[in-house]
């Protein structure tokens, strides 16, 4: 039997030193057994890596900062649409993310593009400054946490936390302090750059575990696989990984996606602390980089993200490979100055 | 307007402006104990029973929380406030009122905020039998403008109307009120009622080269004017025809100091000396606020439905600095 | 003022410094000008030029002229300013 082709457009192509999840998206996707893919790029700068690598993604687009707005954006798709009859987009960076959601409706209806994301409301709630809310509604811990403004708010900190504590951004970045001077340090430094609040985590002592799990929307966990960071960068960022087993793990993941009925592809970190209680630190609402181990481990989330937003019934995966690995390599690109050129002043390649 | 459709609020109420609402049987929002203690006197010396209300303050979860504006409700002080007012029986308590911040972005807080005034006009019902006639959750609500530091514009993030009712109507109606003792629900949006009917016309006075090689613009009008430049990166577009290529920029205003920007950065196709722009979006806290310096105040022109001009305020003359001043005698005589 | 030798200019406007690395790009009345400065025009030539063949009078072009040559050389893409 023949497969079907989709036409599907993908971001973050930026397969850097903090990579966007774009790139191993796009691997899972051409390894589908169910349908081929024509893949388009939607990039928003020049030197994503994604743009020069012509064996996984067919062309190129420049699209618009999230920062200037939805209509610019829907104007960008509309274009790229004419030209390339998009089925399906999937977006995978978090400050983009609440202007595709605002669009699903536009995009599904009017331009028959179909993108299978979280509801605004589940976007929403799992965000940082809201995530101690989250954790109360789904009955899942989380490190008491606090907003804050000033830095004068910080030495009443003592009263509610224990240090050491993290100091986190609106959006990212995260320190550990030991002291309320270090406290006031990080916040000066987190709020010259994300802005405020800042929001203060106690925090917890024990090892950090990672899902990456796919929700059909009506509460079924589709995939899950959690893994463990065995080597990370001075970033943060996984480099090595391994899966694991954690039946604990993946019975709360299940009951966080079943009571918030999530939809799309997610990423949970979690602290397993030597009691070996599980507290959640993070949701991001979309692939991690290293979803491809989930494919390794016989799981191809990518592909089930797909034939859900196609409509077709997909069954829940039952098992995957425990111990498998993931390394993280660098690989130089050789590129025509032309490509650079071409992408630079036509936004195409 | 009778002085009976007027609401009185703020932290500073003369004895003399008291009297006045008093006499037109205004409605008299509370701010502090003196001033209670004070209008139970005037109810007294006035043999005049008062309609009034207080302002309550409350977490509502957005920080920092405005406690300095009325009775606290967490720590009892806005109950306790109630009571003296209820116990006393010199004044008419009509109202609760609350007025939550300014900007929020969170429907979710006035829900917070309808819920814990229900709450104590309940209490109320309870305790003395007598029913709230009135819910004011002042105002607050966001206009489309963005914020300075938010990643996103405005125009896609601030919540809809709808979105504002349904948290706070969803509150009120799951309070627990008997259905034909509902309070009537009062808003005071300020911002968010004007802010998207006014617009700022502007003339480009020149370009140059910043010795770091930025662009800059520099307009006719500065934070004198648009005062709240401070605040938002307004939206900014050239009113006439102008072509696809653009320029990162700064754009500043024409006073004489470093603190006058328009926008930090924005990306304008290039302008000219003498070409127009449109800021958009300034109809709230900008005639209110701007200041007498430099320049003239410009005229204020209001388009009405039938897309027909009128001039609603001249433009600043300086005779409209010089009728208000005064030149002592000495003075007068004082040869230049 | 002169362009430095083996800039790289192509129809699309993207200007590249083989010397540097560097690359920018420019609407097509900057090629237009980077390309007869690159011919050794001088700046007389190429107000006469442009207010030939375009719709601007002298004195705007000087204004935008001024501030583009700046540009070029503070991108060095031209040599520096003109010595005394
Ligand atoms: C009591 C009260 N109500 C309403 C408003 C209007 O607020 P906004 O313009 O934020 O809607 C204000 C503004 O300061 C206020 O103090």
């Amino acid at each position: 039997m023949k497969k079907k082709k989709f036409t599907i457009a993908v971001t973050g192509l930026n397969a850097i030193d903090s990579p966007g999840p774009g790139v191993p998206v796009i691997r899972a996707l051409r390894e589908s057994k169910h349908f081929d893919v024509r893949i388009i790029g939607l990039s928003y700068e020049a030197l994503e890596p994604g743009i020069y690598m012509h064996d996984l993604v067919d062309k190129t687009y420049q699209i618009p900062f999230p920062s200037s707005g939805i209509d610019s954006l829907l104007t960008r798709l509309k274009y790229i649409n004419d030209i390339e009859k998009i089925d399906l987009i999937i977006p995978n960076f978090d400050a983009e993310l609440f202007s595709f959601i605002k669009l699903v409706d536009t995009l599904e209806k009017k331009m028959k593009i179909k993108v299978f994301v979280p509801t605004i409301e589940q976007f929403e709630e799992r965000h940082k400054v809201n995530l101690e809310a989250f954790g109360k509604k789904h009955k899942i811990k989380v490190p008491y946490s606090r907003t804050i403004f000033s830095t004068a708010e910080i030495p009443a900190l003592k009263d509610q936390f224990t240090y050491p504590l993290v100091v986190k951004g609106k959006f990212y970045d995260a320190s550990v302090a030991y002291t309320p001077e270090q406290a006031a340090n990080y916040f000066n430094k987190i709020t010259a750059k994300w802005g405020l609040p800042i929001i203060i985590q106690q925090f917890v002592h024990g090892q950090e575990v990672n899902v990456t799990a796919i929700g059909d929307g009506n509460g079924n966990t589709i995939g899950a696989v959690p893994m463990r960071k065995t080597y990370i960068t001075d970033k943060g960022k996984a480099w090595a990984g391994i899966s694991i087993a954690d039946d604990k793990l993946m019975s709360m993941t299940k009951k966080m996606i079943k009571s918030s009925k999530w939809r799309g592809g997610l990423e949970l970190e979690i602290i397993k602390t030597a009691e070996e209680d599980y507290y959640l630190l993070e949701i991001n609402p979309r692939f991690p980089a290293w979803v491809y181990l989930a494919v390794g481990c016989g799981q191809n989330h990518p592909e089930a993200l797909v034939r859900m937003a196609m409509g077709e019934e997909v069954k829940p995966f039952k098992k995957y490979d425990i111990g498998k690995m993931f390394i993280r390599y660098a690989y130089d690109m050789i590129v025509e100055l032309k490509e650079f050129e071409k992408i630079s002043t036509l936004g195409e390649l | 307007m009778p002085g009976s459709k007027i609401i009185f609020n703020g932290p500073d109420k003369t004895e003399t402006d008291l009297k006045l609402a008093i006499e037109n049987n205004s409605l008299i929002h509370i701010d502090h104990l003196d001033e209670l203690y004070l209008i139970k006197e005037l109810a007294v010396e006035m043999n005049k029973k008062p309609r009034v209300a207080i302002r309550v303050n409350m977490d509502t979860g957005v920080y920092p929380i405005w406690d300095r504006f009325g009775f606290n409700y967490e720590n009892g002080q806005a109950w306790d406030a109630i009571n003296k007012i209820m116990l006393n029986d010199k004044m008419e308590l009509v109202g609760l009122h609350s007025h939550i911040g300014t900007f929020m972005l969170s429907p979710n807080a006035y829900g917070i905020a309808a819920s814990k005034l229900s709450d104590l006009a309940l209490g109320i019902k309870k305790k003395y039998k007598k029913n709230i006639q009135y819910l004011d959750l002042g105002g607050g609500f966001a206009s489309k403008n963005t914020l300075k530091g938010s990643y996103l514009q405005g125009v896609d993030t601030s919540p809809t109307f709808d979105q504002y009712a349904e948290a706070i109507s969803t509150a009120i109606l799951n309070a627990g009120f008997v259905e034909d003792e509902l309070p009537l629900l009062l808003l005071e949006s300020g911002r968010s009622l004007i802010d998207e009917a006014g617009s700022l016309l502007g003339t480009v006075i020149s370009n140059k080269r910043l010795s770091d090689g930025r662009r800059a613009t520099i307009m006719d009008f500065g934070v004198n004017i648009l005062f709240t430049s401070f605040w938002y990166d307004h939206k900014i577009s050239p009113a006439q025809d102008f072509s696809q290529y653009t320029e990162d920029a700064v754009l500043y205003g024409p006073l004489c100091m470093n603190i006058d920007v328009i926008r930090e950065n924005v990306t304008l196709p290039p302008l000219k000396r003498d070409d127009h722009v449109v800021v958009h979006t300034v109809g709230a806290y900008n005639m209110t606020q701007w200041m007498q310096f430099i320049a003239m105040r410009p005229a204020v022109v209001m388009i009405d439905m039938n897309e027909k001009a009128h001039v609603i305020r001249n433009r600043e003359t300086l005779d409209s600095i010089e009728s208000a001043e005064v030149m002592p005698e000495y003075l007068k005589k004082f040869k230049l | 003022m002169n362009i430095k030798k083996n800039i790289a200019l192509s129809d699309s406007g993207f200007v590249f410094d083989p010397s540097s690395g560097d690359s920018f790009s420019t609407n097509p009345i900057g090629l237009e000008i980077i390309k007869l400065l690159q011919n050794g025009k001088s700046a007389d030539d190429i107000k006469k030029h442009i207010t030939g063949a375009y719709m601007t009078d002298g004195d705007s072009f000087e204004k935008d002229f001024y501030d583009f040559v700046n540009m070029l050389q503070k991108l060095k893409i031209a040599d520096g300013a003109e010595k005394k």
